[in-house]
């Protein structure tokens, strides 16, 4: 085995916050002395909780798509959107540009946190020494997109909160807008209970 | 710090015990199923039963939007349109709630609400702006359906409206339409629901519904008639124009009131029947009674009698004319004209029924023949008479004619035959015959002949003057000419006669003066007569007045 020895390998431990080095404690729980925050090797449990995120906030991503996130009542014109929907009504009524962001911003932006998270833990997982450097660039990649997603989030409250003209104009949030909202959420925290740390012990076990 | 081992140096980490188990997180994506499972079984909750509308037309129906409204809640939406098998109609898919699913159910109808302009008024303004919607309206059955026929048209009373409907029967439907406003003292109280031809295609049942609380204002003895329309009429009455209102005029509609006098004011009961007449006259006229068919045979044209011309009984209305018809006898080789009347012996009021009560009755009704029998015997003919001088209409006059020549009446003839007599227009042609054959007795030939010869003779007189006293008329004309020439010329003024009467006057006047100077001369000198005159004295010593002048001759 080359290269620096492992924290591990030498016994000690290393405090995520304040970063203090002390010893490895015996048992799992474990507090740092001096900031009191949890002390541990890996993130305690990271692949399991990142999965178990990570597939909470697939179901929620389907009645997010399905249910319509917004109202929009003009003149008595009562029109529900869905994501898609009003991302195909945005491209239709000539914004092929607000289109776009809209559905980076909520169907690739999302879609795409599924599969780099999905891919990262099943590699993590079967401990693969496959493109670890572009695996991490891909996590930081996540960790940085992950609240862009919540551009709809915000178009919805923005809409609703400034569109109130009565009968003339109005713009209502509808579920389908807390069920994306949760989505997101759950997908960042999903990113951030992911220790990228564990892809690198893969070549330690070869 | 020291050179000892640094894992020696290092604090020993505080040991916590293990506050919650780790698989708690796995309470996250069960939650997040929880949550989707049931939003699905909400979805599948909710959905009610998918039933399919057939409609005419899709316009302003759109899928996945359009909804459907009962008394304005919603109670599905159309999931998709799309045309029938033989393209003739638009199938409407619609789910409806879960809520709904009574309406599932036959009798329920379904129309589409889209903004309406109509004779009546206008309808679904709101649709305007929000779009059509579909219409439900829930009947009484709870045998499923889930196929349906869309009503094209707005049904005119929801089911479980307060009010009541009734039955109105009419011979023809008139400028009526379903939506038709009902009024009661011109203000609208309902409208007509739906009309059907009778079954043995002899009228027409029209459905009206009249809102609560005013449905009890109908009570059994109310009377309805027709209040469509501008109602001209011109007949043997003359010129007719009557109207309910403005709207009426366009929309046509029903009206009812009470009959005037005592009745029968227990609200109607629901459905039940009612006439519809032509008008309010008519309505409001007291009950005719079953109508009787009578027959006349008239033996002279009878140009202006119409269908539906009157016919009355000394003045009164008693019926009208419902047919002419041009018979043919060959015994006389003539035609008769065999007109048939409906006639309403009720509306004779109290004579009908002293005449009906001494008649007596045969099949269950007034035996009309052994009614009439007696009064033809007393002269009771049917003459066709001139209503109307100006357009020439004839009616029907049943009268007791003086001296009329008595006539076999068959009362046991079906229909009963009235005899008839001529009109009075007849009788104004026979005078006028009358006076043509006296006409023809005046001899005309001879009083020609003898004119004839009176002229000659004038003709021959006239010859005479002419030749021999003309001539000579002339020659005297001409002598008194002559005569009044000579005269004019004696008596014009540059003629000698004129200057001679001139130059005898001047004498004239020289001999009075010198008469006046003698007198004057002699009444001075009155010696003079005897002595003769002296000589003048001289002059200056005294101044005569004009001595020298007066002694002048």
């Amino acid at each position: 085995m080359s290269g620096p020895p492992r924290a591990h390998e030498l016994g000690i431990i290393g405090c995520h916050v304040c970063g203090l080095v002390c010893r490895e404690p015996a048992v799992e729980d474990a507090a740092c002395p001096r900031c009191g925050a949890a002390l541990h090797r890996r993130k305690h449990d990271s692949i399991r909780r990142t999965w178990a995120l990570l597939l909470a906030a697939f179901m929620l991503y389907i009645p997010a798509n399905v249910l319509p996130i917004m109202r929009t009542v003009s003149l008595g014109d009562v029109d529900d959107n869905t994501i898609i929907s009003g991302v195909v009504e945005l491209w239709v009524k000539g914004s092929p540009s607000l289109a776009v962001i809209v559905f980076t911003a909520s169907i690739v932006v999302p879609m795409m946190k599924f599969l780099v998270l999905g891919t990262l833990l099943v590699s993590t997982q079967r401990r693969s020494g496959w493109a670890l450097r572009q695996r991490a660039g891909l996590y930081r990649l996540v960790e940085f997109i992950g609240y862009w997603s919540m551009l709809d989030v915000f178009v919805v409250a923005l809409l609703t909160a400034l569109v109130r003209f009565g009968f003339f104009s109005q713009v209502e949030p509808l579920p389908g807008v807390v069920f994306f909202g949760l989505t997101v959420i759950l997908t960042m925290f999903s990113s951030m209970s992911f220790d990228p740390r564990l892809m690198w012990d893969a070549p330690d076990h070869d | 710090m020291t050179e000892q081992s640094p894992r020696e140096e290092l604090p020993e980490p505080v040991v916590r015990t293990r506050r919650f188990s780790l698989s708690l997180i796995w309470l996250v994506p069960v939650l997040a199923a929880v949550v989707g499972l049931s939003l699905v079984v909400h979805a599948w909750l909710q959905a009610g039963p998918g039933i399919t509308i057939t409609f005419q037309t899709a316009e302003g129906l759109e899928a996945g939007k359009t909804p459907v409204r009962y008394k304005n809640v919603v109670i599905g939406k159309v999931d998709s349109l799309e045309l029938s098998d033989d393209r003739q109609r638009v199938r409407v898919k619609v789910a409806l709630n879960k809520s709904a699913s009574s309406f599932a159910t036959r009798g329920t109808r379904y129309w589409v609400v889209r903004p309406r302009i109509g004779l009546g008024g206008v309808s679904g303004v709101d649709t305007l702006l929000s779009g059509a919607f579909i219409g439900a309206d829930v009947g009484d059955s709870e045998d499923e359906q889930y196929e349906f026929k869309g009503l094209e048209m707005p049904p005119a009373v929801l089911h479980g409206a307060p009010g009541k409907s009734f039955v109105l029967h009419t011979d023809d439907l008139g400028s009526l339409d379903t939506g038709s406003p009902v009024y009661y003292r011109r203000i609208q109280v309902g409208r007509v629901a739906s009309y059907t031809l009778d079954r043995d295609g002899k009228g027409v049942s029209l459905r009206i519904f009249v809102d609560g609380p005013n449905d009890h204002f109908v009570t059994r003895s109310t009377r309805f008639w027709n209040a469509s329309g501008v109602d001209v009429s011109l007949g043997a009455n003359g010129l007719k124009l009557n109207t309910q209102s403005l709207a009426t005029v366009i929309a046509g509609g029903v009206a009812f009131e009470e009959p005037h006098g005592p009745h029968d004011a227990t609200p109607a009961p629901e459905d039940a029947d009612f006439t519809l007449f032509k008008d309010q006259v008519t309505a409001m006229a007291p009950p005719d009674g079953p109508p009787r068919y009578i027959r006349m045979r008239f033996n002279q044209a009878l140009r202006g009698l119409a269908v539906d011309a009157p016919v009355e009984f000394l003045g009164i209305n008693v019926g009208s004319v419902v047919s002419i018809n041009l018979d043919y006898e060959a015994k006389d080789e003539r035609f008769p004209l065999t007109v048939g009347a409906l006639i309403y012996p009720q509306r004779l009021g109290g004579a009908y029924d002293k005449l009906a009560a001494q008649a007596g009755t045969k099949d269950g009704r007034v035996d009309l023949a052994r009614m009439f029998g007696p009064l033809v015997e007393h002269g009771l003919r049917a003459q066709a008479r001139t209503g109307n001088l100006l357009t020439g209409q004839l009616y029907i006059a049943l009268d007791f004619v003086p001296k009329a020549p008595k006539v076999a009446f068959d009362p046991n003839a079906t229909p009963i035959e009235l005899p008839t007599a001529p009109g009075s227009f007849d009788k104004l042609q026979e005078q006028l015959a009358d006076i043509v054959t006296k006409l023809q007795k005046v001899p005309f030939d001879s009083i020609g002949q003898n004119l004839d010869a009176t002229l000659g003779d004038l003709d021959r007189t006239l010859r005479h003057v002419n030749g021999d006293v003309l001539p000579e008329l002339k020659g005297t004309l001409k002598g008194a000419q002559r005569t009044l020439g000579s005269a004019d010329s004696a008596l014009s003024s540059d003629s000698p006669l004129q200057q001679n009467l001139g130059s005898t006057l001047e004498e004239l006047q020289r001999m009075a003066r010198s008469l006046r100077a003698l007198t004057d001369y002699l009444g001075v000198h009155p010696e003079s007569l005897i002595r003769g005159r002296r000589g003048d004295r001289p002059p200056p010593s005294s101044p005569p007045a004009r001595p020298g002048q007066g002694s002048k001759p």
